[in-house]
């Protein structure tokens, strides 16, 4: 080989080095991410801790974060954000449940072909935009069942949040379900069992897993939703159990006070960085969970 | 087997396929069968593979029903009672409660080992615990578990070994009390120590129910079946005490067959 | 033991295909509860907005009279956003699909992406807000505009683009690829002449449907602080002098569809709420259209491969 060609195969090596060094700095990009959200979010929560106790945060009743006599109790946030999951997933759970097993062990394959991408769709659709269902149709159509629902309340918002998750866990279920194989399911109909019987009682705990990560997913998307609460269940902290209510979200909360004056470095601009760094956690357990359950599921199969 | 055969018109007769044809779709995958079974004794489907031994197996408890496209002509018909259970007024699911099945692959629920055999039971509305209990254990001890699982009902099937868990699906089918039991190349996922003891287990089980077996493997057919028919893409070539076709065929092509030359 | 009585067999088959049939009903029942759903909320924002769907609401800057308000420096904004979110993050994410596809190892480093992809997937949108308040805004002095936004939106959908690109590069054939390096391309040769072009049509509808979802994200683009009384547009980029080209408008407070919608719902007066639906009719329109669009390319790629 002459030297010439060996030079050009020389550069040629750099030059493929070089390009996968630039290409695994883009995948780096993603772990630059959360790092950075890890260090914004402690960051600022440092700084915040030191000036209110974690104690206080975790325990106090009241969140009344700009007002001169401050509480900063998170709870007060937290029922917001559970009463509407709540709501969210009575919905959801069920709805995306049935679909899922109608799809999976019922539907013909065309039917399946012109539901899925329905369901996509209905998963496109902005969240602002179903604030704004929400508000302005769903609570005046509630407000004629429930007399006395105020115009902001967690029921509305948490219905409609409700079916916007049912695509997410209808496709995760079903995915989960056609995972069992059909041997299981020949052994059932041999059996002399009809599709319902076979569908609840051998495809569905065989997929059990599968779907509790659908279920657990569908909860994680419900507690981190901003727009929907922001604009249809009000922005003024509640600490309520009850969804007639008007109450706000940990998500909610953040919104309101972005939407103000946001100066750097107050007390107030650190509570969102709390909250968020709450929300972090909790979405994050969820997250951790659903993971852990969708492996294990795929183990089976 | 060395004791005199009875003459073969005097059988009580359990089921006949008469002029059977299946299409899969378009494809003719059965032709014209007709083929007698005998009650309480085992009968071997055997031939080279896509012969149509399993789709003919498959027609006997309206397995192709489940799947669109699938046509039957012709006629099954099941004894005493004498009703083709392939008419389409005829109820697959009722068929499917007359008749059980054993798949290839062990193919257990999941769920307790218990909660398997009392599967049919439950779907059949059997569902007081004490008479569960009764049959459960009666099933098991017919496909020779119970020993094996009586302390340990409560586990989930899974955790049992290949050749135990088809034991158990073999209990699940007992359960019932089918009239006539299918096994679909039952051992041919298994190792040679369970497969001869699920072997033992079928010549047991003749003297209680009907027995239709497939099996990709001849010596299997010669050792547990009574009767044996040799299948050729769709077709019965030959149908006769298992003594008969291995020992002195009739046809030359089940002697090809039999004496290795091809499949 | 005495079997079952035959009618008594027939009759449980009976109820339990009862059983069977409703549920087939409830199940069908279920989705139309569904498509009603996004039937009744298009139908409700064709509604309530009509009225302001005229040519002006396209070119008309918000206003205090609500039958003046138009949309123009909010679909202005829209646009020069997700300009900046594709041009980030496509590359961005196309080239960390193909390293983690065809060049990574399987080592604790690759786990750690991979894991970390998942992971950012589920978060919700107004973190990544938050990351761009503290970060991107403070830290980095980015500001409150075009740029951070385009920044923000394009880490968020980061995670659509990185799944669809590994997903289309995973459904090229083993043979394609070994055939390419048996003619002696290099790695980088028979990703750019042999992979990328296969696997366009996927990685093209996992673009289109991360950029519908970013069209429609508020809560990142409020916690930046976009405003929502913008009655000016961004400087143009295209400029009428040498070099003609413009970047100031990275730099320049903006609008987006979504935050107008939220702002007109917002307001007690009903008036608003009729230019509220008209914008959000327009914006699932275009969601629509492009969920849509992304779905018929799925489709016609998985009937025009034959490999």
């Amino acid at each position: 080989m002459s030297a010439a060609r060996l030079s050009h195969r020389a550069s040629r090596h750099i030059k493929e080095r070089i390009i996968e060094s630039i290409l695994f700095l883009a995948a780096l990009v993603s772990v630059g991410t959360t790092l950075g959200i890890v260090y914004i979010l402690v960051k600022e929560s440092i700084v915040f801790f030191g000036h209110v106790p974690l104690w206080d945060f975790l325990t106090d009743t009241q969140w009344t974060p700009l007002f001169d006599d401050a509480h900063f109790g998170i709870i007060v946030l937290l029922s917001g954000t559970l009463v509407s999951s709540g709501v969210a997933l009575a919905v959801a759970i069920p709805l995306g449940t049935i679909i899922a097993i109608y799809l999976s062990e019922f539907a013909s394959a065309r039917a399946r072909e012109f539901a899925k991408p329905v369901l996509e769709l209905l998963s496109g659709v902005p969240t602002i935009i179903y604030g704004y269902f929400a508000l302005l149709f769903l609570t005046p159509l509630l407000q004629k069942l429930i007399p006395g629902l105020p115009g902001f309340n967690l029921l509305s918002a948490g219905i409609v949040m409700g079916i916007m998750i049912v695509p997410y866990v209808a496709s995760i279920s079903e995915d989960a379900m056609r995972a069992v194989p059909m041997s299981l399911r020949e052994g059932s109909y041999a059996m002399g069992a009809t599709r319902l019987q076979t569908a609840l009682k051998v495809v569905f705990p065989g997929a059990l897993s599968g779907i509790a990560a659908a279920y657990i997913l569908g909860i994680s998307r419900a507690v981190g939703e901003t727009m929907i609460l922001a604009v249809a269940a009000g922005m003024q902290p509640n600490l309520t159990w009850n969804p007639t209510e008007s109450a706000a979200t940990i998500t909610a909360f953040i919104v309101q006070v972005a939407l103000g004056d946001l100066p750097h470095g107050s007390v107030g601009y650190q509570t969102i960085f709390a909250a968020g760094l709450t929300l972090m956690l909790l979405t994050l357990v969820f997250n951790v969970l659903g993971h852990v359950m969708r492996r294990r599921f795929r183990e089976q199969y | 087997m060395s004791e005199p055969k009875p003459a073969i018109d005097t059988l009580p007769l359990k089921a006949r396929a008469s002029a059977l044809d299946f299409y899969y779709g378009d494809f003719q995958a059965l032709k014209k069968i007709d083929m007698p079974i005998y009650e309480k004794r085992v009968t071997a489907l055997i031939g080279p593979s896509g012969c149509g031994k399993s789709t003919f197996l498959r027609c006997f408890n309206r397995m192709h029903d489940l799947y669109p496209g699938n046509r039957y002509v012709g006629e099954i018909s099941l004894h005493p009672d004498n009703v083709n259970l392939l008419d389409k007024s005829v109820d697959p699911i009722e068929v499917r409660m007359r008749l059980s099945m054993v798949f290839q692959k062990p193919n257990p629920f999941p769920k307790t080992i218990f909660e398997n055999v009392a599967y049919g039971l439950r779907v059949r509305g059997l569902n007081r615990r004490a008479v569960l209990e009764e049959k459960v254990e009666e099933a098991l001890r017919a496909a020779a578990l119970w020993n094996e699982v009586k302390d340990r009902l409560q586990d989930m099937a899974f955790n049992l070994s290949g050749g135990q868990q088809q034991r158990l699906c073999i209990a699940r089918a007992l359960a019932t009390e089918p009239e006539i039991l299918l096994f679909d190349e039952p051992t041919s996922a298994l190792d040679p120590i369970a497969t001869a003891s699920i072997e033992e287990l079928i010549t047991e089980l003749k003297q209680r129910v009907t027995i239709l077996i497939v099996t990709h493997n001849m010596q299997q057919a010669a050792r547990v079946s009574d009767f044996t028919a040799y299948m050729y893409i769709g077709e019965l070539v030959e149908f006769g005490w298992t003594d008969d076709i291995f020992i002195k065929p009739k046809n030359p092509q089940t002697e090809a067959y039999i004496t290795g030359r091809f499949g | 033991m005495a079997r079952k009585d035959i009618g008594e067999i027939r009759g449980i088959i009976a109820r339990a295909k009862r059983f069977d049939m409703i549920f087939g009903v409830v199940g069908v029942l279920a989705l139309g509860l569904g498509l009603l759903t996004f039937v009744t909320l298009f139908v409700d924002m064709a509604l309530d907005g009509y009225t302001r769907l005229t040519p002006d609401f396209f070119t008309e800057f918000p206003s205090r009279r609500a039958e003046r308000a138009g949309i123009l420096s909010a679909w202005v904004g829209t646009t020069l956003v997700m300009l900046v979110t594709a041009c980030v993050a496509v590359p961005l994410g196309v080239a960390a699909g193909i390293y983690l596809e065809e060049y990574a190892p399987r080592n604790w480093v690759t786990d750690i992406i991979e894991i970390n992809i998942t992971n950012l997937a589920g978060v919700p949108s107004i973190i990544y807000g938050l990351l761009a308040l503290g970060l991107f805004i403070y830290e980095f002095g980015l500001g409150q505009s075009i740029l951070t936004a385009g920044l923000t939106l394009a880490l968020l959908i980061l995670p659509v683009v990185i799944v669809a690109t590994r997903e289309a590069i995973r459904s090229i054939p083993s043979h394609i690829r070994e055939g390419a390096y048996a003619l002696g391309a290099t790695k980088w040769q028979v990703v750019q002449h042999h992979i990328l072009p296969y696997s366009m049509g996927g990685i093209m509808t996992g673009v289109i449907i991360g950029m519908a979802r970013a069209i429609g994200e508020t809560a990142p683009i409020i916690t930046i602080g976009a405003l929502t009384f913008i009655a000016f547009l961004p400087p143009s980029p295209v400029t009428t002098a040498f070099p003609f080209v413009s970047f100031e408008w990275l730099n320049s407070p903006f609008t987006v569809m979504p935050i107008q919608i939220f702002n007109w719902t917002s307001r007690p007066d009903p008036n608003f709420h009729a230019n509220a639906a008209a914008a959000g009719f327009i914006l699932v329109l275009m969601t629509l259209a492009m969920n849509g669009l992304a779905i018929w390319l799925r489709y016609r790629i998985r009937r025009n491969i034959k490999w």
